[in-house]
């Protein structure tokens, strides 16, 4: 298990560093967001409402950032020949670096959202519900991504392919996402939503790594 | 015999490298493979890596099937044409990493790293990011991680790219080590490389020659 973990340290602090996902991808979350009340005026009521909404597709988005390069960049130097012909299993390799990309992107997200929500006056009881819901949810952003990461390694076009393959398959985060943050809001339990993100959750994380190696083992003929 | 290839055949894309090919090495031997570009080294070296899957033929690694040695994965060390080293590690982090992937922990990943920097002439640069080495000191940082646990055999791809004479004759040095130990070694290069008493593999043709002494394929 020690590869494991060295693969998650290591992709981590490449995330981190000065050409990292994390910078870029909390950045522009940060900006679309605060782009908001600009653009549709600073009314509380009208922000409050579409709040939900804004901070989902924006960490959709921000999430897609980051994605092609995320097998993209071991693929140009040749680090993937040596992950794929290490003693850890492919799969396992491609899960931990997936953990890195969420620890690096996800999870930050996640946690400077509630400020975010706050600025855009959203109801003050929504707000555990919004962060659990992206703490369920942004996983799930980084496993699908992963698998169209994999699928697009070695096309010129990677950065346009990416989104294109995953957003359909993220729609139902988006839904039970904002589902979630408005039936706190309203004053119903937000429950049914979050189980419903973390079954999507639970499937991704056993299928994203398989589909995943399998694409990247394709990639490496 | 360590690695037997029975009836090779290899389809890249539409086109076939090469068909029939049959050699075996054994503990300790050599064999250079020889061809003009494109005749199929490199694809019959990330084949034996397990990245491509013969469009005929078998291979058989101690007397079974390369799917069934379920010891070969580890037993192989393979390093391509590039480097694989992150230019904003230091060169010490690169090559631990790479003995965390084989599965050290991560102190003797590192004590391991250092020594083998120190025999390989890069102990000065240990340090250093990467981003600042040479073209050849990388290969050299690559070729390292051949040297940090032992392998049974070794699948070369132009090893030689970039190295100063001092660092081929440390290259020479470290696979006749690894001969000594009982290594083979499977090597693809167009120039001489310090690999004494080698047979060699000409592709497409696939046929076995001895190889010529060092210097003679120049002129």
């Amino acid at each position: 298990m020690s590869a494991f973990w060295a693969i998650v340290q290591r992709d981590l602090r490449i995330n981190l560093g000065a050409q990292g996902a994390a910078l870029t991808t909390i950045l522009f979350f940060v900006l679309a967001i605060s782009l908001f009340p600009l653009g549709v005026g600073p009314e509380p009521q009208l922000l409050a409402r579409i709040s939900a909404g804004v901070i989902w597709v924006a960490a959709l988005l921000a999430a897609q950032l980051s994605l092609d390069r995320l097998f993209q960049a071991d693929h140009e130097d040749g680090t993937l020949d040596l992950l794929a012909r290490a003693p850890l299993p492919l799969t396992l390799t491609i899960a931990a670096k997936l953990l890195a990309h969420w620890l690096g992107t996800g999870l930050p997200l996640a946690l400077i959202a509630p400020l975010l929500a706050i600025m855009l006056q959203m109801d003050s009881a929504a707000l555990p519900a919004l962060l659990l819901a992206l703490l369920l949810g942004t996983p799930s952003l980084s496993l699908i991504g992963g698998i169209g990461a994999a699928l697009t390694l070695g096309a010129r076009r990677g950065a346009v392919l990416v989104p294109l393959l995953t957003l359909p398959l993220l729609i139902p985060v988006l839904i039970f996402g904002v589902g979630a943050v408005e039936a706190a809001a309203t004053g119903l339990s937000a429950s049914p939503h979050l189980l419903l993100l973390g079954a999507f959750l639970a499937l991704a994380l056993v299928l994203s790594p398989f589909a995943a190696a399998a694409a990247v083992k394709l990639a490496l003929e | 015999m360590a690695l037997s290839v029975e009836g090779l055949a290899v389809i890249r894309g539409e086109r076939r490298l090469f068909k029939d090919l049959s050699f075996s090495l054994a503990a300790g031997e050599a064999m250079l493979l020889r061809g003009p570009n494109g005749s199929g080294k490199s694809s019959l070296l990330r084949l034996l890596a397990g990245f491509l899957a013969p469009a005929a033929g078998t291979i058989a690694w101690q007397g079974r099937p390369l799917a069934e040695a379920e010891d070969f994965r580890a037993a192989a060390l393979y390093l391509g044409h590039q480097d694989a080293v992150k230019p904003q590690f230091t060169t010490e982090q690169n090559l631990a990493y790479a003995g965390c992937l084989l599965g050290l922990d991560n102190a003797t990943a590192e004590i391991r790293a250092g020594e083998v920097l120190d025999a390989a002439g890069l102990g000065r640069q240990r340090r250093l990011p990467a981003r600042y080495l040479s073209a050849g000191q990388k290969r050299r940082l690559a070729l390292c991680r051949l040297l940090l646990m032992p392998a049974k055999l070794w699948l070369l791809d132009e090893p030689t790219n970039a190295l100063d004479s001092a660092a081929i004759d440390w290259l020479g040095r470290a696979l006749a080590d690894h001969r000594a130990q009982g290594g083979a070694v499977l090597l693809a290069s167009h120039v001489p490389v310090p690999l004494p008493d080698a047979q060699a593999l000409l592709l497409p043709e696939g046929k076995l020659a001895k190889d010529e002494p060092a210097g003679d394929e120049l002129t």
